[in-house]
């Protein structure tokens, strides 16, 4: 049975398993990725290169991770939540069920253990909580039961207590898929967004499982009113992005600035009656593609377009 | 009379390898209150500021030049853009500037020169002592994170870790890849500052600058504080800015002082001067 699971992770890991092309396309390759630990605030690290960002809290209940980063990763990962800690991870949050941020939930699940009672004898494993669509979607996959979530939540807001902290689950309906959460430690003032915001490419909006650009604007709109500059427009609330460097509510404010004149330039160019390849030929990203474009990879410019396009085309896309 | 020998010597002693060793940490001493001479550049980096489509003097590349063509006055009064500070690449523009030596206390080595300048209060700490940079996950911010190091009476300074920033308050913007690049000169009452902004994502050459500061021992530097609010009632989300081809203002200033549309709009063949003589050129002159 374990070599049949094992085939089955690989499987996800490496191929559109989900029927989600975006997703299979995020997992990329992982051979030279190199992981690094940055602190973000006393007891909250970031562990970046494993595919997407993983968010570590840590405390005497033990460790709460945002996300896993990719499969392949999984190791890596652990090795350097272990630099930081060697508490149990007690409980995973998973932003979403694309596999640069849920493919490495069973190699970190089974180095982990929740908090049970009852007659549980032995490891059961950390706890993995995800919006209900993602687990529906992850469940469809013919993941094997270790990779996939133990709780879902399916409200705008879900929360709990962890470390003595209150932590936020929100949900973002729309964005990058129809099943994005959003992590906001409250006492520590820091949020992981997910694929939500990125300091790395366009937002990858997964048509297939209910993203649209609408709603990651939306999701934007809503990380810059949960966010609270300490003063002049940076530092106080601080925003782990879902791939790239921490940020703050300076960086979200100019990321959403980006897509918002984006989304403004393709919908009036489709509202004139342009076509899709006539929106590509007029450049609508002309000037951000320097800095966020891509011709070729798992998103490219191209495929940004026209998800942009889909998106405010459909009727009542918002 | 041995005593006293011993006593000068070592004196000398001390003296010699003070005046050898200190310039090793500071060659001059940039301390004090310095007042821009914002004249300099006239009305663009005045009160007034520049207009709009006046892109002269700026290697900006076809990236560059259309986000300074559809960017709006009007963003500025969204809430997240009110306190935005003048980054660091901005800080020639921005008013005058105080300079005091960070001193270790056990060494009493300079370690770095604290900044500030007068617009939002911003703050820069320049390292002095060859501390390494972030890593590159760390957090961009408007100061960035700099270095400095003595050549002769020249400070070098390099700023990594920027954020998004103005280059000119028009539209003219850098990335968050940006390099800044400083030489600070002094010459008795007076600083030259040379700004290079290397930012391949918007300009095909560096953008230089210059500006010239003079001490102002009577100088104060107010308190700046800023509380963003809505002044402008708006649909949720929006943000002003200008349709590519839909500024009707665009070449306005151009047309009003006869300046070719092709020089207005910026880019490095127009600082050179054989762009005059092309211009010439081609409108029979």
């Amino acid at each position: 049975m374990r070599p049949v699971s094992c085939l089955v992770l690989l499987a996800w890991a490496g191929a559109p398993a989900l029927g989600v092309v975006v997703a299979a396309q995020e997992n990329g390759t992982a051979a030279a990725a190199d992981v690094r630990v940055l602190q973000v605030r006393d007891g909250i690290y970031m562990v970046a290169g494993a595919g997407g960002n993983v968010t570590v809290q840590v405390g005497g209940d033990g460790i709460l991770l945002v996300d896993t980063g990719r499969a392949a990763m999984g190791d890596q990962v652990l090795a350097a939540i272990r630099t930081i800690s060697n508490a149990p991870i007690r409980q995973i949050v998973l932003t979403h069920d694309h596999p640069d941020s849920a493919g490495g939930v069973a190699t970190l699940r089974t180095a982990g253990d929740a908090v049970l009672g009852g007659n549980f004898g032995g490891r059961a494993g950390a706890a993995i909580l995800a919006h209900e669509n993602a687990w529906l979607r992850m469940s469809a996959g013919g993941l094997p039961p270790a990779a996939l979530p133990t709780d879902t939540y399916h409200v705008r807001r879900h929360d709990f207590s962890f470390n003595g902290e209150p932590v936020e689950i929100l949900h973002q309906p729309r964005a990058h898929t129809d099943g994005d959460s959003m992590v906001l430690f409250r006492r520590s003032d820091v949020i992981s967004t997910g694929d939500i915001f990125s300091t790395t490419r366009y937002p990858v909006i997964d048509v297939a499982s209910g993203g649209s650009i609408n709603g990651v604007i939306d999701a934007l709109n809503r990380l810059l009113e949960i966010t609270i500059p300490r003063t002049l427009q940076e530092d106080g609330t601080l925003v782990i992005p879902g791939d790239g460097r921490l940020c703050d509510e300076g960086d979200v404010n100019w990321y959403r600035y980006m897509v918002t004149v984006i989304r403004d330039r393709v919908q009036d160019m489709a509202t004139r009656g342009m076509t899709l390849e006539q929106v590509k030929a007029a450049r609508p990203t002309l000037e951000y593609d320097g800095r966020y474009g891509s011709e070729t990879g798992p998103w490219t410019t191209e495929m940004f377009i026209e998800a942009v396009y889909r998106g405010v085309s459909a009727p009542q896309s918002r | 009379m041995e005593r006293l020998t011993c006593g000068v010597i070592g004196g000398l002693a001390a003296t010699l390898a003070l005046a050898v060793a200190g310039p090793a940490l500071a060659q001059v001493d940039l301390s004090g209150t310095w007042t821009n001479l914002i004249h300099e550049d006239g009305q663009p980096y005045r009160i007034g500021g520049p207009n709009i489509g006046d892109y002269t003097g700026h290697p900006l590349n076809e990236a560059g030049r259309a986000r300074a063509n559809t960017w709006s006055a009007s963003r500025e009064t969204v809430p997240e853009f009110q306190c935005i500070p003048h980054p660091a690449t901005y800080w020639q523009n921005a008013g005058n500037v105080r300079i005091f030596p960070v001193v270790d206390d056990v060494t009493k080595g300079v370690v770095a020169l604290h900044m500030e300048i007068h617009f939002f209060r911003s703050a820069r700490d320049i390292w002095l002592d060859g501390r390494p940079r972030p890593p590159a996950d760390a957090r961009h911010t408007w100061s960035g994170f700099s270095t400095g190091e003595w050549k002769g009476n020249m400070l070098t300074m390099t700023t990594t870790h920027l954020k998004e920033g103005r280059v000119s308050r028009n539209g003219i913007e850098h990335s968050d890849r940006a390099v800044l690049v400083e030489h600070i000169f002094r010459h008795r009452d007076h600083l030259t500052w040379v700004s290079v902004i290397q930012d391949p994502v918007y300009f095909e050459e560096p953008v230089i600058k210059t500006r010239t500061y003079f001490l102002n021992l009577g100088l104060q530097l107010a308190p700046y504080p800023c509380v963003a609010a809505v002044e402008i009632d708006r649909p949720e989300g929006a943000i002003p800015h200008w349709l590519p081809g839909q500024n009707a203002s665009l070449f306005d200033w151009a047309k009003r002082w006869g300046v070719p549309v092709e020089a207005a709009m910026g880019g490095a063949r127009t600082l050179l001067p054989e762009f005059r003589k092309e211009i010439g050129r081609a409108s029979g002159q």
